[in-house]
């Protein structure tokens, strides 16, 4: 018999962010999302830059949390996911991730041969997802108002 | 012959000490507390990351990667982590004995360090180890961030083959009285040992995964990850034993100031006692006279 809800974790090298048994949820794997339900394959990979979200038993969809690398570990009934940063959209200071992504497209629009491409790059990526995440809550909460 | 006031003098003096240390000694207390909380918080994903690297390397026949491969120890790169600051009794003086120890019994090899902390940077410094790297100023706030620019940079000297082996020397928080002192192999990364959380693995240990990158690929990414969490745990660890031997030092200067006090108290009375009744004896016999 299938296990009708899975286990979600997520721990970051400093904490244990959440363990909740979910429906749905959806991560940002290294080679696309993927929607993880119960029963899934065991499966492993590694994590991009993204969005978590996922569905709580009450069928209320969670807000987002911003991931920034690291790996999952899919079992039928359980979902890790350690990851090096994870933040929940009002942990993130909008300000200084705007702040962050001017900074890495400055440095990609320059035309030093002395920068660091892979790490400028990563720089704006993840500025962008926590920008995204941020202010997906930020019109969820004006909607629901 | 010491006067009064000298008494009265001294004993404010040693009351001024004391209450310092005892300030010191709850300042100690609240960050001991603060530290071990953060160990507590940080093993959730050591636990996880140990279990997913031992998983992934029992399924690769013979893994390959440079922090795995063993060489002939020659070049040792030790990574000291001492306090920043003094007054925690003997916790910095202990650390760099079992370093000395360690530097004694590899004698012969060519030795460096890399010291984590001000305390153990000036004393290595002093007794002339190379020192590759320092990092001071970074133990009040224990953050993943100097970790990683410590791995990364170990790692590197490693899988360039400048170094054949790293140790790391802390002091592991026990309890708040017996700090344990280790000296541990950081690289090359030995076979993960199993420990008590292996026997509920065993059933998913069968689980055939679905990789979504090569085995190999994965397990060169949960290295280096690896190799970071053990430093990172390392440097909580020490921070907690810190704390806690600072405020067991503390502690126990608090109540050394208290005796002082005391015993200079009583020597005071006896001293004033004295006088008067060197006093009481020049009056009465002055009236004996007038009489």
């Amino acid at each position: 018999m299938l296990p009708d809800a899975i286990e979600l974790v997520i721990v970051t090298p400093e904490k244990q962010l959440l363990r909740e048994k979910v429906v749905e949820a959806q991560l940002p794997g290294e080679n696309g999302y993927l929607g993880v339900l119960a029963g899934h394959a065991p499966l492993i990979t590694e994590l991009g830059i993204g969005e978590l979200s996922y569905h709580g038993l009450g069928g209320k969809v969670s807000t987002p949390l911003a991931i920034v690398r690291g790996f999952a570990e899919v079992l039928s009934d359980r979902v890790t996911v350690l990851a090096e940063t994870a933040e929940r959209a009002e942990e993130i200071d909008v300000q200084r991730a705007k702040d962050a992504l001017a900074r890495a497209e400055k440095r990609l629009a320059s035309n030093d041969p002395n920068i660091d491409w892979d790490r400028a790059n990563i720089a704006l990526q993840r500025a962008l997802i926590r920008i995204q995440v941020a202010t997906k809550r930020r019109s969820a909460l004006v909607a629901g108002s | 012959m010491a006067t009064l006031l000298d008494f009265r003098r001294r004993i404010r003096s040693v009351k001024n000490t004391q209450q310092i240390t005892r300030a010191m000694k709850f300042v100690a207390a609240a960050r001991l507390r603060r530290a071990q909380e953060a160990a507590i918080a940080a093993r959730p994903y050591a636990k996880e990351l140990r279990r997913m690297l031992r998983s992934i390397m029992s399924r690769i026949a013979e893994p390959q990667h440079p922090l795995l491969a063993h060489r002939r120890e020659e070049r040792i790169l030790a990574i000291v982590l001492t306090g920043e600051r003094g007054l925690a009794g003997a916790f910095n003086a202990n650390i760099l004995r079992k370093a000395h120890e360690f530097f004694r019994v590899n004698k012969g090899k060519k030795l460096s360090t890399l010291p984590v902390g001000k305390k153990g940077r000036d004393a290595l410094k002093k007794a002339g180890f190379s020192i590759i790297a320092e990092y001071v100023n970074v133990l009040a706030r224990v953050d993943f961030a100097t970790a990683r620019e410590i791995a990364v940079l170990v790692t590197d000297l490693y899988a360039k083959e400048e170094i054949d082996s790293v140790y790391i020397v802390f002091s592991e928080f026990k309890t708040v009285m017996t700090p344990n002192l280790v000296v541990t192999k950081l690289l090359p990364v030995e076979a993960v040992h199993a420990d008590e959380e292996s026997i509920a693995e065993k059933e998913t240990s069968q689980v055939d995964y679905i990789y979504e990158q090569p085995k190999e690929q994965l397990l060169g990414k949960l290295l280096p990850r690896y190799v970071e969490t053990q430093i990172l745990r390392a440097m909580l660890e020490s921070s907690a034993a810190e704390h806690a031997a600072r405020m067991t030092a503390m502690e126990s200067a608090t109540k050394n100031a208290g005796d002082v006090i005391e015993a200079l108290t009583l020597h005071m009375n006896k001293v004033r006692q004295a006088a008067i009744t060197k006093e009481i004896i020049e009056i009465v016999s002055g009236a004996s006279y007038g009489a």
